[in-house]
């Protein structure tokens, strides 16, 4: 009882410095007026659910926004569902959505009516990375050994798990097709996490899982990374399984896979709210990236934790809609025109 | 073995403490009352109330967030006994019997059945849990996409031929679900499929939508065209009840031992507590003797889908903890908040954080226990919620199943679906076509599609792989040694007949 006694007269604590804080503030300054939506357009317990469910208990933990922030899943139509209710709640400043490449790949794939340019860019929070893993029973140590495996068997013996038809494991899987000139089966699943277990269970030969996704199975000596999809190795240096850290991982391209695609998580808003809303939704996420709970969520998934909003953001993801379209042309992924 | 033990008993010291038996309470009432509410699913509930835990440790905050599922799990079956609307999906096959015993006056009886069989069922499965749990996890590796077709197979098969009615009609309603069941996207290829362009039918048809709808709103239908009275209005309201039916429970033991393994194996396969709660239904119609009642109000028809559906919800909290794969949605929530919490969900849990995974694994004996304690004394206060005249009762239910549907999506699109299916459901009744079949095909249809297809994707188009295995072909043995039952037993009755003259 002594520490529910604590509690309370620390939250009274907390309501007297909010008011206070609240009288010296600025009168200009845009507020949000009542609770914030973050609409997640993925189900619950995936990557972007995790990251949008960490930002609201960091923002309510320290106090960063005078209202509370509440979690919405609508994953319904590969995440087109979420994409919907925010393009079409135009001048809605209380409402936020995080996204994932299905920003692009749905609208591509399924051809509804929807693009990144009906949105509001707030903030790119994060990068996520992608890893070509394999069962650590196998005898592959490198990913050379496994693409040369693969080169020497039939078209189709090779089997790829991956997340959902069309997305960023199949325009993945694709990618790595055309530089070793063979064609894998790639069998989608629902979410990253049973994927893995696929992948540990033997019924898959590897996946592309996030890192955060895998990471519980390599260090239970089940998984094993071969490459890691980006330009550069990654910063992590923490050892995880064997001694072996995120940064011991080479990247695809030394090892002679020249694939790279990173996914964004980011924030958008929806059409027409004014500048002074995105002002503080940026500032917003700035104070979240200073916490402890933030840095410990890029940790737990080796994030590349690259910044961005305004313009900068915009150009990124314009040039990253232009990338998806190619990949995904060629890879014969788009949505038949219906006129 | 003898050092989980010691844990274990840890476990029960932390969670014994006063601070965290309170929140254990607080959870199972706010979990009983997101129960009854249809729609606000346990998944939900937890959802909602997660960001109230993160300032808790993180022992404290899963026994609060479990007991609101337990909570959940068993205030599930309130208001498909009392009102025939089944507030989570594998409480539909409670109704079948549940509420026919409500309209006989029998309300209190089923209600301490299915309470009492949720408390076997998951107290069955925490036993399991604690004894063989590394055991049981590596069992659940060997579940490839061949295997869950197989489980939905069987499920599907130990189900059909169950009804009353004409096979025509049952064929009839299961493809009528299936047809509604591939409304949306469809997961192999990421196309979407008969939603004639309409973004609306983006989601598909939710299954909780549909029994919400056909069950809950057709009943009404049914009621105001009836006279405007409930049938079980009549019961008398003994506070002995719980104690009179509990002298009849043990007789059952065979059924409910049955029940309980059947859904062990679900939650772990991991197929879920629907599935569980079917079979255990349909296997339970099949080998008992008062099979021809199932339907019209048999206590046997309640206790087999309830003891099922908890141990297969209970022990579908196994994987989650021991390879980071949520069995159902709810554990999809409690994973993420694993996270927050800054615990990493896998293999290692069981090793480096000790105290949160035996504190948790008490939890749930306790939490069963306290919430078995709490429903069943509040027996008799849901029985009389059938004595409150019908035209005050009906618009309230109305209002929740309206808020229950919208909950569900935050669409109010699906509140029109809602009373579309309600219609439905009605001329559904009134032409005695099984709304059954149908609910099971929207719920299974479109998950054991995609084992078939991800199995096909894997074998390169041959169905050699149902048989490749000793595990897949034994279930799919099962199946279809459960579909052709009624044949095989008159052949088998017949055989013998001959050999009786014969002799």
């Amino acid at each position: 009882m002594k520490r529910f006694k604590r509690k309370t007269t620390l939250f009274a604590t907390a309501l007297l410095g909010a008011s206070i804080a609240a009288l010296t503030l600025p009168a200009q300054a845009w507020e949000p007026t009542k609770p914030i939506e973050i609409i997640v357009p993925a189900g619950t317990g995936g990557g972007a659910d995790q990251m949008a469910r960490a930002v609201q208990g960091i923002i309510t933990k320290h106090n960063l926004s005078k209202q509370s922030v509440v979690v919405i899943n609508k994953s319904g139509g590969a995440g087109g569902e979420g994409f919907l209710d925010v393009k079409n709640s135009k001048g809605d400043d209380h409402k936020l959505i995080i996204t994932l490449s299905n920003l692009f790949t749905t609208p591509l794939a399924t051809g509804i009516p929807f693009s990144y340019k009906d949105l509001t860019p707030i903030a790119m929070m994060a990068l996520d990375e992608f890893v070509l893993w394999v069962n650590a029973s196998t005898p592959y140590q490198t990913a050379k050994d496994y693409m040369d495996a693969i080169k020497k068997a039939p078209d189709g013996q090779f089997k790829m798990g991956g997340t959902g038809s069309k997305q960023e494991d199949q325009i993945i899987t694709v990618a790595i097709e055309k530089v070793i000139g063979k064609k894998m089966t790639y069998i989608p699943y629902k979410g990253g996490g049973a994927v893995a277990v696929q992948l540990v269970g033997g019924h898959v030969d590897s996946t592309v899982n996030n890192p955060i996704e895998a990471v519980a199975q390599w260090r239970a000596g089940s998984l094993r990374p071969l490459c890691v999809f980006d330009s550069k190795k990654l910063d992590y240096h923490e050892p995880i399984a064997n001694g072996k850290a995120w940064d011991s991982i080479p990247t695809c391209k030394s090892a002679g896979l020249d694939v790279e695609y990173l996914m964004l998580r980011g924030f958008f808003a929806p059409p027409g709210i004014s500048k002074e809303a995105v002002d503080y939704y940026v500032d917003l996420m700035k104070k979240v990236r200073e916490t402890p709970e933030w840095k410990k969520l890029m940790d737990d998934g080796a994030y590349n934790q690259t910044f961005m909003s305004g313009k900068e953001y915009l150009d990124w993801v314009a040039k990253a809609e232009k990338t998806h379209e190619e990949l995904m042309k060629s890879a014969g992924f788009l949505a038949a025109k219906s006129n | 073995m003898i050092e989980d033990i010691a844990n274990l008993f840890h476990g029960f010291a932390v969670v014994v403490q006063p601070f965290n038996l309170v929140l254990m309470v607080i959870g199972i009432v706010l979990g009983v009352i997101v129960g009854v509410l249809p729609g606000l699913g346990g998944a939900n509930g937890v959802a909602i109330l997660l960001p109230l835990t993160f300032s808790m440790s993180p022992t404290s905050a899963i026994i609060m967030l479990s007991c609101i599922y337990w909570g959940a799990l068993f205030g599930g079956a309130i208001t498909s006994i009392l009102f025939n609307i089944p507030g989570e999906p594998w409480s539909v096959a409670t109704t079948f019997d549940g509420h026919p015993m409500a309209q006989q006056g029998k309300a209190g009886e089923a209600l301490t059945a299915a309470f009492t069989s949720s408390f076997v069922g998951a107290l069955f499965a925490v036993i399991m849990i604690t004894l063989v749990a590394p055991l049981v996890a590596s069992f659940a590796l060997r579940f490839g996409p061949a295997e869950i077709f197989a489980v939905y197979f069987l499920a599907f098969c130990s189900f059909v031929g169950l009804s009353k009615e004409p096979p025509f009609k049952t064929i009839v309603s299961m493809m009528l679900g299936f047809a509604l069941g591939a409304v949306g996207l469809d997961q192999m290829t990421g196309q979407l499929r008969l939603t004639f362009g309409f973004t609306e039918m983006l989601n598909g048809f939710d299954f909780l939508i549909a029994v919400i709808g056909l069950f809950g709103i057709g009943e009404i239908l049914l009621t105001m065209e009836e006279g405007l009275s409930f049938k079980g209005r009549a019961a008398h309201i003994n506070a002995r009840v719980v104690f009179q039916t509990w002298a009849t429970l043990p007789k059952y033991w065979l059924l409910s031992l049955r029940s309980c393994l059947i859904g062990c194996w679900m939650g772990i396969s991991p197929a879920g507590a629907t599935p569980a709660s079917f079979m255990s239904y349909g296997i339970a119609k099949r080998m008992s003797k008062n099979g021809k009642n199932f339907g019209k109000g048999e206590i046997e028809g309640v206790i087999a889908p309830e003891t099922a559906a908890h141990a297969a919800g209970t022990s579908a909290l196994l994987p989650m903890i021991a390879l980071g794969v949520p069995g159902s949605p709810t554990a999809a929530v409690l994973l993420g908040g694993l996270l927050i919490w800054g615990l990493q969900p896998g293999p290692l849990l069981f090793v480096e954080q000790k105290d949160f995974v035996w504190g948790l694994i008490a939890s749930m004996y306790m939490g069963n226990i306290v919430g078995l304690l709490i429903v069943l004394t509040c027996v008799p206060l849901f029985a009389a919620i059938l004595r409150i005249p019908f035209s005050v009762i009906a618009p309230v239910i109305l209002v929740l199943c309206a808020i229950g549907a919208y909950t569900v999506h935050n669409s109010s699109f699906d509140v029109i679906m809602m009373v579309v299916f309600g219609i439905l459901g009605y001329f559904m009744k009134k032409t005695s076509y099984p709304m059954a079949p149908m609910v099971l095909a929207i719920v299974l249809g479109d998950k054991a599609e995609e084992a078939f297809r991800q199995s096909l994707l894997g074998s390169g188009g041959s169905l050699g792989i149902f048989f490749s295995n000793p595990l897949v072909s034994s279930i799919m043995v099962l199946g279809l040694v459960a579909l052709f039952w009624g044949a095989i037993s008159t052949g088998w009755a017949r055989l013998r007949g001959q050999a009786a003259t014969a002799a």
